[in-house]
């Protein structure tokens, strides 16, 4: 019987193992930044992986690097930096202390996800202990593999309920030479939905696209230096609209304070809830009406929510609207909001994994 | 009469006579894929056009026992549609309707019989394509796309159809039908789009599928550049993808398939290369323009023949035609042969080469090699005559050994093929008996009766199932 809180700490794969074997029940915890998820609820073991850090294959020519789930991510991307290289997703809460594996596990990406893809379309590999205790390894290290089924796409948004990462391999691509930003104010939401969706369709590769209501676009360009102004230029045109610019230091300032949600108030819970262009307006207006703040990332498909009263609330209007919350930032155990799609065959999967239930069913 | 008519007969509760296929000459086409040493009579075809027919003959299926093969267009390089003796085949080209197509929200709802490219026309008239582009889209549909996680040469920046399926309804093995993943580009818990896609038809199948669109690109610069040998142009890729560039694709041809690519096609490509490199930038046309001069740079010094650069889209499309008909233009040139697509890490590109030209050399047997050099995807051509007594076995060992090369240098025995019936074995050369086990475990918990696609991915030998459990 495990005692409310306890907590190990393991430094090996096998301790892992042995952990996971012993033990009635484990939540499996990172760097501890997305409260809500790592925060155990009952009586459960934590096992807290800080141990498991450091990067055990990183040659800058292979764009692809191997780490214990426990590495920081502000670490990897300062030995990426140093060779030019980043990863694109723009990963979370990286300058609070996340870690790869909690990354992963909670399956959150960033602002440039709109370019480059999510944390699921950057994981190339994985270790991990499943609920018997078995040490299973998925994917590989290379760029492209088909062999064997995708257990590292499947550990995306897990939420430790799968597995206990242990090691992960990534892919990185070559970071841009130059970025600027645009801040474009609009009369109302509906203005600039309609700018967001058009900017979507078009040819312009944009970097980052977002919108913080009632009407203000966020539009990242990056790339090589000398066609950067030219780009610029052609994209004030196409907006027809009045654009700030913003370069260098501001502008970098724009997108870290982004990932690391420093616009969220202290006290309140975080949300990210997956969202269509289509279906912004309705879940617009029913959170203009609750005062929470907003912002809805990725091209306005994901929407991040500053929910500052009590959660149930939430999960009734995302019932209502027939979409699903998952809380970052919060209360222990109310991370699932409103209507989860696939829970049946999500159930199969957990079986096969977790035969025991040592994960908990959230 | 084989003893199972009377079973087969029980399908005429489903489907109309005509849609039930059981005379050997309507079997024929049937009883293989585009891996062709490999053949296998079943016991019928099934001809659905709903998904309500899909989901009664699963159902049927696991309540009689029977195991079940479904099937696109039968393109699969690695036997993954290949039937089983006492199983049926689900022919799903039928089911063909893109249910929806939503430019605002950029996705396509589709059925499994759709060819891959019947998407991106749809979506043209939007400015919108469906980014995978194996070299079989005209045919190759998106069901068997999905199954098989296919690639192709645009990868390199796009990624595989596991980066582009968003949501997934599903007929599971014994019956149930499920839904998840959705609308978004993003999600919430586990990805499980991500795990159904590529699992080779060994969950269930597929009725229908939501795939995200992209903006198709506003410039493309496409450069051609010819080498003296193969090494060369596999050490012009290290230095490309060393710029910090993120191209489109980086192909790589060899004599032996340029020179079939021009008896068949007439591609223009130039006569006294021993290798050519395909680089394609895109995007917008600023950017590319500035990209071009930064990707010529870096070409020159690698000592090539030839730089050409595509001058208008006829161009550009000439030289795609004669890449992606490469395969079929090199089977012209021999009776049989295999596709391997094993990956190495990009470093190990030229390794990899002088390797297999050496176990051609030592096996007798032509390899042509075609690949998405970009991402270390080798696509080996090995040339044989089945009509020979024992080259196919010998075909099949050089294969083998290939496979094996990748493995030991840090790669992968498919990036983009799947394992099939082909690779069963190497698979768990890649992975341990674990490994395998749990996979087995998460297979039996969507098919406890192992009836969807029967034989294919695990090797023969079954490991201990049991592992841990």
């Amino acid at each position: 019987m495990s005692p409310v809180g306890e907590l190990v700490r393991p430094s090996t794969a096998t301790e892992v193992q042995e952990i996971v074997r012993e033990r009635r029940s484990v939540l499996p915890r990172g760097g501890g930044t997305k409260t809500a998820l790592s925060t155990p609820a009952s009586e459960v073991t934590v096992l807290d992986l800080s141990r498991l850090s450091g990067v055990l294959e990183y040659d800058p020519a292979e764009f692809t690097f191997t780490a214990l789930a426990g590495t920081p991510v502000r670490a990897v991307e300062e030995m990426l930096e140093a060779h030019g290289q980043f990863l694109p997703f723009d990963p979370p809460f990286s300058a609070s202390g996340a870690t790869l594996g909690g990354t992963v596990a909670s399956g959150l990406s960033g602002p440039r996800r709109y370019r480059y893809g999510g944390v699921r379309d950057f994981v190339l590999g994985v270790r991990f202990v499943d609920g018997t205790g078995a040490l299973v390894r998925g994917g590989g290290r290379v760029v492209k593999n088909a062999a064997g089924f995708d257990f590292p796409k499947l550990m995306v948004g897990s939420l430790g309920q799968l597995g206990v990462l242990v090691e992960l391999t990534f892919k990185v691509f070559p970071a841009r030479r130059a970025h600027a930003t645009l801040r474009v104010a609009y009369a109302g939401f509906e203005e600039a939905v309609e700018s967001l969706v058009r900017l979507g369709a078009s040819h312009f590769d944009l970097e980052a696209l977002e919108l913080h209501p009632p009407g203000i676009l966020w539009v990242r360009v990056g790339g090589l230096a000398e066609s950067l102004e030219a780009r610029i230029a052609r994209l004030v045109a196409f907006l027809g609209a009045r654009a700030e610019i913003l370069r260098g230091e501001e502008e970098r300032a724009v997108w870290e304070g982004a990932r690391e949600f420093a616009w969220v108030p202290p006290g309140t819970c975080l949300v990210k809830v997956p969202v269509t262009p289509r279906r912004l307006a309705g879940l617009e207006a029913r959170l203009a009406r609750s005062g929470a703040l907003r912002r809805y990332s990725v091209g306005g498909t994901c929407a991040w929510v500053a929910w500052p009263g009590e959660l149930g609330l939430l999960h009734r209007m995302l019932v209502e609207l027939g979409l699903a919350g998952l809380c970052v930032l919060g209360p222990p155990g109310r991370g699932k909001l409103g209507e989860w799609e696939g829970e049946a065959f999500a159930r199969r999967v957990r079986r096969a994994l977790d035969p025991h239930g040592k994960f908990g069913t959230g | 009469m084989r003893r199972t008519v009377p079973l087969v007969d029980a399908l005429r509760s489903i489907y109309p006579r005509d849609r039930i296929l059981t005379r050997p000459a309507e079997l024929a086409p049937y009883e293989s894929d585009a891996l062709t040493g490999f053949r296998s009579r079943p016991l019928a075809v099934v001809l659905p056009e709903t998904q309500d027919e899909v989901i009664a003959t699963v159902r049927w299926c696991y309540r009689k026992g029977v195991p079940f093969v479904a099937r696109g267009s039968g393109t699969s390089l690695s036997g993954g549609s290949l039937p089983v003796e006492d199983g049926i085949v689900i022919a799903l080209n039928r089911l063909n309707r893109i249910l929806r197509l939503d430019p605002e929200e950029r996705i396509a709802v589709v059925e499994p019989g759709v060819p891959n490219l019947e998407v991106s026309r749809a979506a043209a008239p939007y400015g919108l394509s469906y980014a995978p582009d194996p070299s079989s889209q005209a045919v190759c549909t998106i069901g068997g796309n999905v199954a098989f996680n296919s690639g192709g040469a645009h990868c390199l920046k796009y990624g595989m159809t596991a980066n582009h399926v968003l949501g997934i309804k599903a007929v599971l093995a014994d019956g149930e039908v499920v839904r998840f993943g959705g609308e978004s580009l993003e999600g919430v818990g586990p990805d499980l789009v991500g795990i159904f896609v590529g699992s080779e038809g060994l969950f269930g199948i597929a009725l229908e599928i939501t795939l995200r669109l992209v903006p198709r690109p506003e410039a493309y610069r496409t450069v051609l550049a010819a080498y003296r040998s193969l090494l060369e142009a596999g050490e012009a890729v290290a230095r490309v993808v060393a710029s910090g560039l993120l191209p489109g694709a980086i192909e790589i041809m060899d004599r032996l398939s340029l020179e079939a690519a021009e008896a068949a096609m007439g591609a223009g490509y130039p006569r006294d290369a021993a290798a050519v490199l395909i680089v394609e930038l895109e995007g917008e046309e600023p950017e590319v323009e500035s990209e071009l001069r930064q990707l010529l740079e870096v070409i020159r010094p690698s000592g090539p023949l030839e730089v050409r650069l595509a001058k208008d889209e006829a161009e550009r499309q000439k030289i795609w035609k004669g890449r992606k008909g490469a395969f079929s233009a090199v089977g012209r040139l021999s009776p049989d042969y295999l596709v391997q697509d094993g990956v190495v890490p990009r470093t190990k590109l030229a390794q990899a080469l002088e390797e297999i030209e050496r176990l051609s050399a030592a096996y007798g047997l032509r390899v042509a090699n075609v690949f998405h050099a970009g991402d270390g995807n080798l696509h080996p051509l090995i040339l044989y005559d089945g009509r020979n007594p024992g080259e196919l076995e010998r075909a099949e060992a050089l294969a083998g050994e290939i496979l094996r090369m990748c493995i030991r240098l840090g790669g992968s025995i498919t990036g983009e093929h799947g394992v099939g019936v082909e690779k069963r074995k190497y698979l768990a050369e890649m992975f341990t008996e674990t490994d395998l086990a749990v996979m087995r475990r998460l297979r039996h918990a969507m098919d406890p009766r192992e009836l969807a696609n029967r034989g294919k991915v695990f090797p023969p030998e079954p490991v201990a199932a049991t592992v841990g459990a």
